[in-house]
């Protein structure tokens, strides 16, 4: 009875095919041209690995990908860290004095033009004469992230129980080892998910490292931006393929470990 | 039932006997509540109340939602501190002292059981934070298991037990630690009532087995009457009366607290005469009263005579004989409730008052129950009167 009930309709699976055909038909097109052995991007000239293998052999693009890969990692660890602890603070002050005007603060840079957030930057690091490369594109990563994972990991703290953390204290935690061992599990997969998103908007962003970043530190879409103003090389889109193929493993094997850690949570209290 | 009004027994002698009195004791309490004040905002939570608990008692806290009783109960936890007034456990001032630091444990209303771990584990939790050698840790959680009889399940996870076993596991945790003081925060509130009233007595059996001091909130009158030995009635933030339950019931000190404890039935009216044993009180709605004069004599003259509804009896006649030194009051039944072990009947008084009687089933066969519009007569002893200040 249930299966009948959850069967699609005609309408829903058209609907489903139409909104992801939409979403990835684009994708596709740009996956299977990566193994284009033409020159072309247009043109079909069959299958082939050479741009795959015409990236490897790029230094320069060599470089940006392992830039991004480091900033990214980097500011993804930090805006976890920072933002945890904000939707922490956040979430279990709530008596504290001036707290709507620190959520509003946190959640500012969600809807900031990103051209201002780099912008702005900008003029920090130029003022404080800091010599621009790595770090100044990972501080600005972290800020633009920070308030992602906060959002993510807040919303999981409202719905996680205030009296656990209690009980916790009440048995003898103080409230820092309450946090790490009763709170921090329970919000253990929202914390992922936050890195997660922070990493990959780290990935995929462009406009603000291109104001913070410096010569000779150019991230993998700076690159991929200034070549393609030369025009568009199939080499690209080998790149491109790439990293979706490096989302898609991590997402998987972090949905994979979530789940993994809720079926069977018996290992992770140390005895 | 209508005419054998000589033989007929006072309703309170069949009442279960009272709870053995507390013996006076010299020592100092174990838990003192001095003038505590606690407010949220503008809003004054708790009021100055001021409480002393003995060692190896079961208190409860008993009254209304926001009244202030589980604000009390997390300032002894540690989870608020009070603004004014002092707490002392064992004649230490432990109003600043942080809950981890605290010889007490609490067991919360929808148990906080750690949803990551298993049953065990959450029982060994305070147990390993104590620091605890692991084989006696074994040890202890092996006994808490016993204790609240979860054998075999040490191993599921607070999702895969039922709400009494949860219950069960989240009291386990509490004890594990052997506090000085166990608090509970309507532990039962949670269960349905078959489970609550035998929890109940399982939980009376372990608090005088293991001699804790026991403190339990509830808003429950019935629990706190089954499971105390001592309550204190709260209302606003302040404590109303601190008593025993059968005092609390037949002796309330205040209109409030008759109110709030049990049903009854109050006359307001004024004091026209005062002998030395017996008041005789004018009310608007039920004519003239003659009630007991309580201990403390009362000086006001606007009054109420509350009077409980089992300590009515009910007849068709009035009393033979002399009957001058009892309430006599009559009226017509507009409502009758069968509750099985009782009725209970609306008798719409000639001056105006309903009044509740409630009237034991005792026999199975009962040709003595009354009709709707049937005329009564209602009357009560001045003893069984309680008067209380307006």
């Amino acid at each position: 009875m249930a299966a009948r009930a959850s069967r699609l309709s005609r309408f829903n699976v058209a609907s489903l095919t139409l909104g992801l055909a939409f979403l990835y038909l684009p994708i596709l097109i740009l996956v299977i041209y990566s193994f284009n052995a033409s020159r072309l991007v247009t043109v079909w000239g069959g299958w082939s690995l050479r741009w795959y293998h015409e990236f490897f052999n790029d230094r320069a693009m060599i470089d940006a990908a392992w830039m991004s890969l480091r900033v990214g990692a980097t500011s993804a660890t930090v805006a976890t860290v920072l933002g945890t602890l904000a939707a922490v603070a956040l979430s279990r002050g709530q008596g504290f004095r001036g707290r709507l005007l620190f959520s509003g603060m946190l959640y500012a840079p969600l809807v900031m033009p990103e051209v201002i957030t780099g912008l702005s930057l900008l003029l920090l690091f130029v003022a404080l004469e800091v010599e621009r490369g790595f770090w100044t594109v990972t501080i600005a990563h972290t800020t633009l992230t920070m308030c992602f994972v906060a959002v993510v990991v807040q919303s999981r703290l409202v719905s996680l129980d205030r009296s656990l953390e209690e009980a916790a204290m009440d048995l003898g935690c103080d409230p820092f080892r309450a946090f790490a061992m009763v709170t921090l599990p329970l919000i253990a997969p929202a914390v992922i998910a936050g890195w997660m998103l922070a990493f990959t908007l780290s990935l995929d962003d462009l406009v603000i490292a291109s104001f913070t970043t410096g010569p000779g530190s150019a991230t993998l879409p700076i690159r991929i931006y200034s070549e393609v103003r030369l025009g568009v090389k199939p080499e690209i889109n080998a790149i491109c393929t790439l990293v979706i193929g490096l989302i898609a493993v991590v997402i998987v094997i972090a949905s994979l470990a979530s789940k993994l850690s809720s079926d069977r949570g018996e290992s992770a209290a140390p005895l | 039932m209508a005419d054998d009004i000589a033989t007929s027994e006072p309703a309170a002698e069949a009442a279960p006997p009272p709870a053995p009195d507390p013996r006076p004791d010299p020592q100092p309490p174990i838990l003192r509540i001095e003038n505590v004040v606690k407010s949220f905002g503008s809003f004054r939570a708790v009021d100055g109340v001021s409480l002393d608990i003995r060692a190896g008692e079961f208190f409860a806290l008993l009254g209304p939602s926001g009244c202030g009783k589980t604000t009390l109960l997390r300032m002894l936890a540690g989870f608020e501190s009070p603004d004014e007034g002092r707490i002392l456990l064992s004649g230490e001032d432990i109003g600043d002292v942080l809950p981890h630091q605290r010889p007490v444990n609490m067991m919360f209303q929808n148990y906080a059981l750690f949803p990551h771990l298993n049953v065990r584990d959450n029982i060994a939790f305070g147990l390993r934070r104590a620091g605890m050698p692991r084989a006696e840790i074994a040890t202890r959680v092996a006994e808490m298991v016993a204790l609240v009889r979860l054998e075999g399940l040490e191993k599921r996870k607070p999702d895969q037990l039922s709400g009494g076993q949860r219950q069960r596991v989240a009291l386990a945790r509490s004890l594990a630690r052997r506090p000085q003081v166990l608090l509970l925060d309507e532990p039962m509130a949670a269960l349905d009532k078959k489970l609550r009233e035998s929890t109940q007595f399982e939980l009376m059996e372990l608090q005088r087995r293991l001699g804790m001091t026991f403190i339990i909130v509830t808003h429950d009158q019935e629990e706190a009457m089954t499971v105390a030995t001592r309550i204190g009635v709260m209302n606003a933030g302040r404590l109303e009366q601190v008593a025993a339950p059968r005092r609390l019931y037949e002796e309330p000190a205040s209109r409030w607290v008759a109110e709030f404890v049990g049903d009854i039935n109050l006359f307001e009216g004024e004091v026209t005469a005062r002998e030395p044993l017996r008041l005789r009180v004018a009310t608007s709605t039920a004519g003239e009263l003659v009630a007991a004069q309580p201990v403390v004599p009362i000086t006001e003259t606007r009054v109420s005579v509350a009077i409980r509804p089992e300590k009515i009896r009910l007849a068709l006649r009035r009393p033979a004989g002399d009957a001058t030194g009892i309430n006599c009051v009559e009226g017509a039944v507009s409502d009758a409730s069968y509750l099985g072990g009782k009725t209970v009947y609306k008798i719409k008084l000639d001056g105006g008052a309903v009044l509740h009687a409630a009237q034991a089933n005792t026999a199975r066969l009962d040709a003595d129950g009354y009709g709707l519009n049937q005329r009564v007569v209602a009357w009560f002893t001045p003893d069984d009167c309680v008067v209380l200040e307006r």
